[in-house]
C-alpha cells in the first residue's frame, strides 16, 4: 500500500495503525496498577453517544424534520438555533425529578438505567476503526444481536414501574415488537455472516476491504444481498421503536408509551438510550453489508482514491458517516410514512419479513456454495 | 488469569450472581424476583466468559434473558394477585426439603474435595470456537440437532393450535 501524506496522519499517539493497535495499547495502559486504559476504552463510545445524540440526534432531528415539513425548526437560540440543544439540556437539568407516588420506586428508577446499559453494551463489539474496537470477540455479531434482550427488560421495568396504563401498554407493545422482529433481523444478519464465514465484526470488515472500494462490500458481492440488507434495515427500525414502527410510544394513542411518567434526567437517559441503539443498528448494518470502516472509493489507475482514504482515522470517519447516513434515512422515514397498526406490524413481521428472510438465507447459501 | 483486575472482576460477578439469586428466593414480591433473575443470568454469563466459553455466554444471554426471562415477566405481570405479598403455599414439606438440601450440598462438597484440579482435553483448540461448534453440530451431533428442531417445531405447532380462536358458529 503506497504510503501517502494522508495516511501518515492516521498515526496519533504513536500507537501504530495495524489491526486493533489503538485498543490493544489502551488495554495495556495502567496507572499505579489501576487499569485506567480499560476505563478509557469503555468511555470512548459513551462520550461518542453523548456527543452525537446532542448534536446530530437532537438538533439534527429537529432540523431535518422541520425541513421535511417545510418549516424552519429551532431558530431563536443562536444562529440557526444552533444553541437550542444547550438550552434544552439546561432545561432538563433544572427540572424536578418526579417519581409518581403510586409508582414502584425501585423499578421506576432502574428502568432507564437498564435500558441505557442494554443499548450501550453492544458498542463493545462495534469496530469504530481498523485500529479500535472495544472487544474483538469471535462471537461479536451474535453478541450484538443478543444483548438487545437487556433493553427489553429495561422497557418492561420502566413500563411496569410507572404504574400507569399507557406505560404498561407501551411496554408490552414494545417488547412484543422487539422480540418478534429479532427473528427476521437475526436471519438477515446470518446471510452476511455466511458471506464472511466469521462472526468477528473486525474480521467481517477486513474481508470487505480491497482496491475496488465499494465493489468489495457484501451488499454488492452477490445478487441476493440486497434482500437481507433491506430486511435487516426494516427489522432494525422496529427494534429501535422508530417510525413507522413507533406504536410503543404512539403519541396519539398512548401519550408517550413506556416513558409517559418520566421527567428530567431520567427522560434524557431514555432518549440517550434510543439514540444509542439507533447508531448501534446503523453501525451493524454498515459493518455487515457496507464494509464498516472501509473506504467506498475505488482506485482508478494512478488516482488511488482507495489507498488515500483508508487508515484508522479515515476508518473512524467512514463508519461514523455510514452510521449517520442510516440515521438520516431513519429520520427521513419517520416524517414520510404513517404508523402501522398492531396487527399490520405482526403481519409484516411473521408473514412477509420472516419468509423472505428464509428465502434470502437459502439463496445466499446456494450462492456461497455453488458460485466461486 | 493472575492479573488482579481479572480477579476483582471475577469476584464482582460472583457476588452479583449469588446475591441476586438469593434475592430471587427470599423476596416476597414476585415481580422483584423476576427482575432480579436478570442479574443472576448476566452473572452466570460473565462466569462462562471467565471459563473461555464465549459462545455459551452469549447463548445464555440470548436464551435466558431474551427468551425465558421476558416470558416469565409477561406471565408474572398478567397474574391477577401479583401485588399480594402475603400469599403462602399451604404445602411446605420442611423435612424432605431439608434432607434434599443437605444431600445436594453433601454431594457437591464431596465432588469438590475429591476431584483435583481441572482436566484439560487431549485435543487443543484450533481456530475459532464458533467454527468448531458449527462443524460438530452439522457432523457428529446432526441427529440430536435435527431431533431437537423437530421437537421445537411440534411445540410451536401445538402452541399455535392452543392460541387459535375458535371460529364462531362451529
Amino acid at each position: 500500500m503506497s504510503s501517502t501524506a494522508l495516511s501518515q496522519i492516521s498515526m496519533p499517539f504513536l500507537m501504530g495503525n495495524s489491526l486493533n493497535a489503538w485498543s490493544e495499547a489502551l488495554v495495556g495502559f495502567n496507572i499505579l496498577g489501576l487499569p485506567l486504559g480499560l476505563v478509557i476504552l469503555a468511555a470512548i463510545p459513551l462520550v461518542f453517544i453523548a456527543l452525537y445524540s446532542l448534536t446530530y440526534g437532537v438538533y439534527g432531528e429537529r432540523k431535518i424534520s422541520a425541513f421535511m415539513q417545510d418549516r424552519l425548526g429551532p431558530m431563536e437560540v443562536g444562529k440557526w438555533g444552533i444553541l437550542q440543544t444547550i438550552a434544552d439540556i439546561l432545561k432538563l437539568l433544572q427540572k424536578e425529578d418526579i417519581v409518581p407516588s403510586s409508582a414502584d420506586k425501585f423499578l421506576f428508577v432502574i428502568g432507564p438505567g437498564i435500558l441505557f446499559v442494554g443499548s450501550f453494551l453492544a458498542y463493545a463489539v462495534l469496530p469504530f476503526s481498523s485500529a479500535f474496537i472495544g472487544a474483538s470477540l469471535n462471537v461479536g455479531l451474535f453478541y450484538a444481536i443478543g444483548i438487545v434482550a437487556l433493553e427489553v427488560v429495561g422497557i418492561l421495568a420502566a413500563g411496569w414501574g410507572s404504574n400507569n396504563k399507557w406505560s404498561l401498554y407501551g411496554a408490552v407493545r414494545s417488547v412484543a415488537q422487539i422480540v418478534s422482529y429479532e427473528i427476521p433481523a437475526a436471519i438477515a444478519l446470518l446471510c452476511g455472516a455466511m458471506m464472511a464465514g466469521t462472526l468477528d465484526m473486525q474480521q467481517i470488515s477486513v474481508l470487505q476491504s480491497g482496491s475496488w472500494g465499494f465493489a468489495h462490500f457484501f451488499l454488492f458481492k452477490t445478487p441476493i444481498a440486497w434482500l437481507p440488507f433491506l430486511i435487516y434495515f426494516i427489522a432494525s427500525l422496529a427494534e429501535v421503536n422508530r417510525a413507522p414502527f413507533d406504536i410503543p410510544e404512539a403519541e396519539s394513542e398512548l401519550v408517550a408509551g413506556y416513558f409517559t411518567e418520566y421527567t428530567g434526567m431520567k427522560f434524557a437517559v431514555i432518549f440517550l438510550a434510543e439514540y444509542g441503539s439507533m447508531f448501534m443498528v446503523s453501525a451493524i448494518i454498515s459493518v455487515v453489508f457496507l464494509g464498516g470502516w472501509n473506504s467506498p472509493l475505488p482506485n482508478l489507475g494512478a488516482i488511488a482514491l482507495n489507498d488515500w482514504t483508508n487508515g484508522p482515522v479515515w476508518g473512524a470517519f467512514w463508519i461514523i458517516s455510514k452510521g449517520f447516513f442510516f440515521i438520516f434515512v431513519q429520520m427521513w422515514l419517520r416524517w414520510t410514512l404513517p404508523r402501522l397498526r398492531v396487527d399490520q406490524l405482526m403481519y409484516l413481521c411473521w408473514k412477509v419479513l420472516t419468509p423472505f428472510a428464509f428465502v434470502s438465507f437459502v439463496l445466499t447459501a446456494i450462492w456461497e456454495v455453488y458460485v466461486p | 488469569m493472575s492479573n488482579p483486575t481479572y480477579t476483582v472482576i471475577f469476584y464482582l460477578f460472583a457476588a452479583i450472581t449469588v446475591c441476586s439469586a438469593a434475592f430471587v428466593v427470599f423476596t416476597r414480591n414476585v415481580i422483584y424476583s423476576a427482575f432480579s433473575l436478570l442479574f443472576t443470568f448476566f452473572g452466570v454469563a460473565a462466569l462462562y466468559v471467565f471459563l473461555s466459553a464465549d459462545f455459551i455466554a452469549v447463548t445464555q444471554v440470548v436464551v435466558y434473558v431474551g427468551g425465558i426471562l421476558v416470558l416469565l415477566l409477561f406471565g408474572v405481570m398478567f397474574t391477577n394477585s401479583i401485588m399480594q405479598t402475603g400469599q403462602k403455599s399451604e404445602v411446605t414439606h420442611v423435612v424432605p426439603g431439608t434432607l434434599l438440601l443437605a444431600g445436594i450440598i453433601g454431594a457437591l462438597l464431596y465432588t469438590f474435595y475429591t476431584t483435583h484440579g481441572w482436566m484439560p482435553s487431549e485435543t487443543t483448540m484450533q481456530g475459532s470456537i464458533v467454527e468448531r461448534i458449527g462443524f460438530e453440530t452439522m457432523s457428529r451431533y446432526v441427529l440430536p440437532f435435527e431431533m431437537v428442531s423437530i421437537l421445537l417445531l411440534a411445540a410451536l405447532i401445538g402452541a399455535a393450535f392452543l392460541a387459535r380462536f375458535d371460529k364462531p358458529g362451529k
